[in-house]
């Protein structure tokens, strides 16, 4: 391999991780707080991804209209979420809130395939995403710098939100203990929402910038990314947002050289994420950041 | 909770059990009539299978588009009504022989169209071979489907031929390297390799044409590794659905590939053009029909039929959907009887049919003799480029 | 100890449901009958999921991979020589299983225990891991069985999948496998081993430090539990005649894992009730997709539609109905009496714990 191809690859391989680490955030904020697997995370993606299709072709918007719209919009159905299939379940087992959220799953992917339709959508990039940037040997179009630079920046407001604002303290301070936090006087049901709606606004920048990357969607398009991300949560030691970020990076671009380096072995390509993961929690049981406890939100 | 609370539930459940059952079985008398012909008053029930939700509901989706079509243009036969039953198979095994057997029990179906999928066809198959019930496939490609089946029968051509097509394409291009990209879990994309393969060594001798083979899976939507390394070849074949085909080239074109792509009929979709943009011009594919080439006479009235319904171009999948519904309903009048042997007798002797996908001729193993077309992507529209015999 | 009056009953109700089940395998339609192998096929799913996760507390998302296993054993060894030719067009099948071909019986019996080998082997990581972090790795290597039987094309045929594997499966076999396997855990869960079990499940530390041996049962559990989830693998292979590995994505352990929770964790008899609802409110609700007449109102088949409400039930259910349909309670003789007498005894609030301290 060529140093061109490396950096080729490379490039690739940070795009994608960026991606799942956008993901990855949204599981493990709401994981941190509700000890929730939140399977219904993939499809926020999906809905993300679709609403702002629609608000471009349907209602014409120009994409810096409808992509942060889609993203708000998007945030509001994940509140509805949380509030209608997770709330009423809080004080259950776990397993009924991660089969409640398997219900969502369902619902949503079926739900979409009924109104979207099942066939895929082809997603227009905006014209600048589309210019083709030379580097050496290596050609890259503009949208993966872009893709890398607004989850950049993504993840600083995040960082910031969660570690200099006061919702941000009540954050971590649930993720701790909710009844202690609830009996300091805040308002738990408000800051799980919270948590939910940045979550998800999250996921709904991550589908977008996932339909930019790959143009097409469909209403099953959120699954592989929502496993991937949450492999990525669980690297990272899941409850911990920069763990998140880690794992994501990391998957997205060992994923992308295994196969760089061994085309033979392309075909167990799904197959390396799990091992990666399952190496990894036997020699470090919770994950690479897990058991700093300073970032926990 | 009081236990007596609890005994009641126990009851109510299953006695909704019970009632449940029952419900999806008012024809829950002994299985012995299958002898005689299942007539359900004048009409005559062909049932349709296909996978309206889970992972293949694209496909299912379009090839329901055809038959919906054909229903709407030919809703008697023998001068009596056709219902045509659809039920969904999710996709799913367990699900589609569930389907067929519901087909053939409960709505009495005396011949069957479906499934998208060789996998769900595989499934369905079992069960009506077992029944008796003739099944006319639509886009299942897979050879296994038809193979040691008497009742399953199919509209299109099978993977070695289609394979075959693509082979013949690049050795007359002469072109000298090609790079294999195949989606490892669809049987349709791993046969296509196969045969694609197995004809290129026939046509010139050896494998060293072939110069990489990589793979992908289902759901995976970054090709960008697999490309690195097949990136010098002259040309890249990819049997797969469209959706995945679209991004492929998308990338591929993006990495600085300048080379020719190639692919099979799952890639006759709208979409592939509103999806690949400006890299799927120049894209050449095998398929089964073009409306230009008028393949018979009946494409082009198809054609300006679905266009004027939906407002876009047929995919491949509706086509054959269109000609597997308009094959059982010719087989019925053949047959000139709703029996479910007669019309399985008639679909086997089906000679020359000139459906939509071409002059259609059933051949001893269940499956469709027909010519392919290759297709080139040319200003955003299929291009008709030349026809292949059999 | 004498026979008691309610292994007495439990015989007597054996036997009715075997002469049931003798007269549904010779009248009904084969659409029923598949619905109740399912029935029976789901329920083996979800009373050994009970057992992993209602029992022991190992939140275990392996299912799909055991089912997997379990499915390509049975099914590589009853399929008839000529068959597996016929499959194998495109890469010949190894020598070894060529000719292979095993009665259903014994090919059963090796399904399970591949199966539950491959459930020890998950359950190796499962002593270091604990609640979710187990859930993701054995998720995890349930797909990696998966990416291995699409790969490993001259053992399993790959993406093309098998077909032509006998129709063995009938309602005897489903359910008698139901039976054995409630009977199995039944009695496991009523001995010191499901004591302890459920010690794990309650505080792992505390079971330990009382002198359980963590590894030795948590590899029980999974071993009885996969041995059971390969037998219904099996079933499931020679019930539908043809495998491939799309039908063991983690779709179908989140299936069961609903399914579990429906009819209440800890409940073997909920399993088995929430199994049956299941399958068949699928079917049942497939009248929706028709067109259909209200007064005036003509309204169109959606496809689709029944899987959007399908989601919605189980979601209320869920929602609704949070101990399950049965809480941890299991049928017994004494409380249907209590029923019948109308007698409101203080103390039996018997749920399965209940029952036997």
């Amino acid at each position: 391999m060529t140093f061109d191809q490396f950096i080729q690859n490379l490039a690739n391989g940070i795009s994608l991780g960026s991606l799942y680490a956008l993901i990855a955030i949204g599981y493990t904020m709401v994981y941190g707080i509700l000890r929730l697997i939140n399977f219904a995370h993939g499809d926020i993606v999906m809905l993300g991804a679709y609403v702002a299709f629609y608000g471009v072709v349907m209602f014409m918007l120009p994409w810096w209209v409808a992509f942060p719209l889609a993203i708000i919009l998007t945030a509001g159905i994940g509140v509805i979420i949380e509030r209608a299939a997770y709330r009423p379940l809080r004080s259950f087992p776990r397993i009924n809130l991660f089969t409640s959220a398997v219900a969502v799953s369902f619902l949503l992917e079926n739900l979409g395939n009924v109104i979207f339709g099942g066939r895929p959508k082809a997603f227009e990039r905006p014209a600048f995403m589309d210019i083709a940037l030379q580097i050496g040997e290596a050609s890259v179009l503009s949208y993966t710098p872009i893709i890398i630079v607004t989850a950049a920046i993504l993840f600083a407001i995040l960082i910031y939100i969660v570690n200099r604002t006061k919702v941000g303290m009540a954050m971590r301070a649930l993720s701790k203990d909710i009844e202690t936090t609830g009996l300091m006087g805040i308002n738990t049901d408000r800051i799980i929402m919270f948590s939910f709606m940045l979550g998800s606004a999250l996921a709904a920048a991550g589908g977008i910038l996932w339909a930019i990357k790959f143009p097409q969607i469909n209403p099953l398009m959120g699954v592989m990314p929502g496993l991937k991300a949450f492999i990525a949560a669980v690297l990272g030691g899941i409850g911990n947002i920069t763990g998140a970020m880690l794992g994501g990076f990391l998957l997205g671009v060992v994923e992308i050289m295994i196969v760089a380096f061994f085309p033979d072995l392309s075909g167990y390509r799904d197959a390396f994420a799990y091992v990666i993961l399952i190496l990894l929690l036997l020699f470090r049981p919770t994950g690479i950041m897990g058991e700093v406890q300073a970032e926990k939100v | 909770m009081l236990p007596k609370k609890i005994t009641l539930n126990l009851f109510s459940i299953i006695l909704l059990i019970a009632l449940m059952l029952s419900a999806c079985a008012p024809a829950a008398t002994p299985a012995v009539n299958s002898g005689d012909v299942p007539e359900t008053g004048d009409t005559i029930v062909i049932g349709v299978y296909e996978p309206m939700t889970g992972s293949q509901a694209a496909g299912g989706q379009q090839t329901m588009q055809g038959v919906n079509l054909a229903y709407e243009q030919k809703g008697t036969v023998l001068g009596r009504p056709i219902k045509m039953v659809l039920v969904d198979n999710r996709s799913d095994k367990a699900e589609s022989a569930t389907a067929m057997t519901r087909l053939i029990e409960y709505e009495k179906a005396v011949a069957i169209v479906g499934s998208y999928g060789s996998s769900n066809s595989m499934a369905g198959g079992e069960v009506s071979e077992a029944a008796g019930i003739p099944v006319m496939g639509c886009s299942p490609t897979n050879p296994l489907v038809t193979e040691g089946k008497q009742f399953y029968f199919r509209a299109c051509f099978i993977d070695p031929f289609q394979g075959r097509v693509m082979a013949k394409y690049a050795f007359e291009k002469d072109i000298k390297k090609i790079a294999i990209i195949k989606n490892i879990s669809q049987d349709y994309s791993v046969g296509l390799a196969a045969f694609f393969r197995t004809s290129w060594k026939e046509l010139t001798g050896s494998e060293d044409g072939i110069v990489a083979d990589v793979n992908y899976q289902d759901g995976d939507q970054d090709f960008t590794a697999q490309l690195g390394a097949i990136k010098d070849a002259e040309a890249i074949y990819a049997p797969g659905y469209f959706g995945d085909a679209a991004l492929l080239m998308k990338q591929a074109r993006e990495m600085g590939f300048k080379g020719l792509f190639m692919g099979s009929d799952a890639w006759e979709a709208p979409e592939l053009i509103s999806i690949g943009g400006s890299a799927a011009e120049g894209a050449v594919f095998s398929s089964h029909y073009s409306a230009e080439a008028a393949t018979t006479a009946a494409s082009k009235p198809f054609v300006d039929a679905f266009t004027a319904k939906y407002n876009e171009t047929p995919s491949a999948m509706a086509a054959l959907g269109y000609d597997a519904y308009m094959l059982v309903v010719d087989a019925i009048e053949r047959a000139n009887s709703a029996d479910p042997k007669a019309i399985r007798d008639a679909m086997a002797a089906t000679k020359d049919y000139q459906g939509v996908t071409g002059s259609i001729t059933i051949n001893e193993t269940g499956d469709a003799v027909k010519d392919a077309v290759v297709l080139e992507v040319k200003d955003g529209m299929f291009k008709y480029l030349s026809t292949v015999k059999p | 100890m004498k026979i008691s009056r309610n292994t007495l009953l439990t015989l007597g109700a054996l036997i009715i449901f075997a002469g049931f089940l003798y007269v549904a395998q010779n009248m009904f339609n084969t659409y029923i009958l598949r619905i109740i192998n399912l029935c029976a096929i789901y329920s083996i799913f979800a009373i050994t999921f009970n057992l992993i996760y209602g029992y022991t507390g190992q939140f275990s998302l392996g299912h799909a991979g055991f089912a997997a296993v379990g499915a390509y054993v049975a099914a590589l060894l009853t399929m008839s020589a000529q068959q597996k030719e016929a499959n194998f067009f495109l890469t010949p099948i190894v020598p070894a299983l060529a000719t292979m071909q095993w009665p259903f019986l014994f090919a059963i019996i090796a399904a399970g225990l591949l199966a539950a080998l491959v459930g020890s082997l998950i359950a190796w990581p499962a002593l270091r891991l604990r609640g979710d972090y187990l859930a993701i790795a054995t998720l995890g290597f349930s797909e990696i069985i998966r990416v291995l039987l699409v790969n490993m094309q001259p053992v399993t045929n790959g993406a093309l999948g098998l077909k032509g594997i006998p129709p063995y499966t009938n309602l005897f076999w489903s359910w008698g496998c139901v039976v054995i396997t409630l009977f199995v855990i039944k009695r496991l869960t009523n001995t010191s081993y499901g004591r302890a079990l459920r010690a794990i499940r309650d505080d792992e530390v505390a079971a330990e430090a009382l002198g359980v041996q963590l590894a030795r049962h948590k590899l029980m559990a999974f071993a009885v539990s996969a041995f059971f989830v390969g037998v219904a693998g099996a079933l499931m292979a020679n019930l539908i005649s043809t495998i491939d590995p799309k039908v063991f994505l983690f779709f179908l352990t989140y299936q069961i894992v609903g399914i579990t929770v429906m009819g209440g964790m800890g409940s073997l008899t909920g399993s088995t009730i929430a199994a049956c609802l299941y399958t068949i409110f699928l079917e049942v609700l497939r009248p929706i997709e028709s067109p259909f007449t209200i007064g005036n109102l003509h309204v169109p088949g959606v496809p689709g539609m029944r899987m959007v409400l399908f989601s919605i039930l189980l979601l209320i259910v869920i929602l609704f109905y949070r101990h399950g349909l049965m809480g941890t309670r299991e049928f017994s003789w004494d409380r249907l009496f209590e029923f019948f007498r109308g007698k409101k005894k203080a103390s039996p609030l018997t749920n399965s714990e209940g029952e036997q301290e």
